[in-house]
């Protein structure tokens, strides 16, 4: 057994020159970039007024929250919360398949294999784009102004929050479809609509009953949170409860909306499985 | 030039045609218990969720007489023709923005910070024991499910109305997203790297931080700004609960019906959001490559 070998550093720096000398613009690259990063995280601390004394206080007045929230209670309330976590499910189902409905057709005009002209496309996407900018919350304060409070409010602002994302998920499974299909169904004869029924949608359905499932899990989740600005559902309770600070009821409304979401997981991963199999999903 | 096309005898097709029809069939009326089951469950959801059509017609032309009464100023003009009177308040709004922004950033970037602490003990193949394992990943899925607006909420209360409320929300919200994706990142990871690292006779810190880090830390890095795009969005509505950000703004306006802010306030959110989008996509980028924009 020979010992450790001498290694001669100077001959393997001759040797590979691109390890051991890189130029200072690489080699600072990074340690700028983190400085920068803590710079601005500094700053912002500074002006968004976060304070040691503050945090502190907050961290105790916490504490004492979190203790008054236990043992979880619903208090006399319980069918009261049962009937606003029905509504919250109801208004995550009905709003994610209109959602659902009206992004199909527009999709279409959105998908490059579809419309080829770049003209026809660029405002629908630019459109769908800006539905997508503005957060659900902005979308259910809207329909409130229209359709007054409650939980009809809130299904309309999911699906309206939900077609644009949905517009551009179903253009794209569309642009990713095989287009051979298509050619097929054109080289019989058949129209544009028939290209669409008969060589797209038996291969688009599948991707987008996928994606409709996953947002109608997700969408139990945006459902609870409308109702803080008065669109229905349990949002609305707990919202409620927070404010005249009764603890157990806002910690057993929040345990019942982890039982709901994942109880919606599990039925919805289920479901997927069987429709578009295992494999597929990502 | 005529084509032969060889038809089957009658008896045969008859078959064939039989066999056909019952396939389809069975297919047919799954697809139509399904499609019952379905429409079942909307009437029942529609009942839930108090539809009513009738509100619906009647008031439609509210929905889009908002649309332009928000697209028109106090003096009865068009918003664009007198864009200085429409955005009359981008100096605040503008401040507005830059806080909220800011609002997101801290909160992504301590929301990071915790995921990358805690997301080695998530993992499958780095856990050092399993019950961590159970604790760590219960932990997430906690901060994961709340929405982040109900910790605002609460954090109102606790530490008082301002941007700390809302930066301590995104930050648990965040720390439960990016622990999750982190701890996949680290799953995928090449183990090879660790067990050399561990012949060596190193501490499963260093473990962690010679053969997992450097594989990981472009992934860690790229799902954290996409978070940040999403926080944004998040960061905008903090203010409904007096978190602070634009939503403040946007709130007042919308209860008081300063119908012309309202409008610009979108306007200026909607911008804020695409910018962030583009330069943050464009980063990305830049950093790791077309494969890593996903």
């Amino acid at each position: 057994m020979t010992g450790p070998q001498q290694i001669d550093t100077r001959e393997l720096r001759a040797r590979y020159p691109d390890v051991f000398d890189r130029p200072a613009s690489a080699r600072l690259a990074m340690p700028a970039m983190i400085v920068a990063a803590f710079a601005i995280l500094v700053y912002g601390l500074v002006d968004l007024d976060f304070s040691p004394s503050r945090f502190v206080a907050g961290l105790s007045q916490l504490g004492w929250i979190s203790l008054m929230m236990i043992p979880p209670d619903p208090g006399s309330s319980l069918p009261i919360y049962l009937k606003a976590l029905g509504e919250t499910l109801s208004i995550a189902l009905l709003g994610t398949t209109l959602a659902a409905l009206f992004a199909l057709p527009v999709s279409l005009l959105a998908a490059r294999n579809v419309v080829p002209s770049k003209l026809l496309r660029f405002p629908v996407r630019r459109f769908l784009d800006s539905i997508r900018g503005v957060d659900t919350l902005i979308w259910a304060l809207v329909w409130i102004n229209v359709v007054g409070l409650g939980p009809f409010a809130g299904v309309l602002a999911i699906a309206v929050s939900d077609f644009g994302a949905f517009g551009k998920l179903f253009s794209e499974a569309i642009e990713g479809a095989d287009q051979k299909q298509v050619e097929g169904v054109r080289a019989s004869g058949g129209s544009a609509l028939h290209e669409i029924r008969f060589g797209l949608l038996p291969q688009v359905l599948p991707v987008i009953a996928g994606q409709v499932l996953y947002f109608v899990e997700s969408n139990t989740r945006s459902a609870t949170i409308i109702g803080i600005v008065g669109a229905g559902g349990i949002g609305l309770q707990l919202a409620e409860q927070i404010r005249v600070l009764e603890w157990q009821k806002v910690s057993f409304l929040i345990l019942m909306i982890l039982v709901a979401v994942a109880a919606i997981d599990f039925v919805s991963g289920k479901l997927r499985f069987a429709i578009i199999g295992r494999r597929a999903v990502t | 030039m005529t084509v032969a096309v060889s038809i089957l005898p009658e008896q045969q097709l008859a078959v064939l045609n039989a066999a056909y029809r019952q396939a389809v069939a069975r297919k047919r009326w799954r697809l139509l218990f399904g499609a019952v089951v379905f429409a079942a469950a909307l009437l029942l959801a529609a009942v839930g969720a108090e539809v009513n059509l009738h509100t619906l017609f009647a008031h439609f032309g509210n929905f889009m007489s908002y649309f332009d009464r928000i697209l028109t100023l106090d003096t009865g003009q068009r918003v664009w023709t007198d864009v200085g009177e429409w955005l009359w308040g981008w100096r605040k709004w503008l401040r507005m923005l830059g806080e909220t922004v800011l609002i997101s950033y801290v909160g992504t970037l301590i929301g990071a910070t915790f995921a990358f602490c805690l997301n080695f003990f998530a993992a499958e193949n780095t856990s050092p024991a399993p019950w961590l394992r159970f604790v760590v990943r219960r932990l997430l899925e906690f901060a994961r499910t709340v929405p982040g607006i109900v910790f605002a909420l609460i954090f109102v209360i606790a530490f008082g109305l301002g941007p700390m409320a809302g930066v301590l929300a995104i930050a648990i919200h965040s720390t439960g997203a990016l622990g999750k994706l982190f701890s996949e990142i680290v799953e995928n990871a090449d183990m090879k790297p660790v067990e050399g690292v561990r012949s060596t006779g190193a501490s499963w810190l260093s473990c962690m931080r010679f053969a997992i880090l450097p594989q990981v830390t472009a992934g860690y890095a790229s799902y954290a700004l996409l978070r940040f795009e999403i926080n944004v969005r998040e960061a905008s509505v903090m203010g409904f609960v007096g978190a602070g950000g634009i939503g403040q703004e946007l709130v007042v306006a919308i209860r008081k019906f300063y119908y012309s802010d309202v409008s610009a306030i979108l306007l200026t959110i909607i911008v804020t959001v695409f910018i962030i989008d583009i330069s943050t996509g464009w980063l990305r980028g830049r950093l790791f490559g077309k494969e890593a924009r996903t």
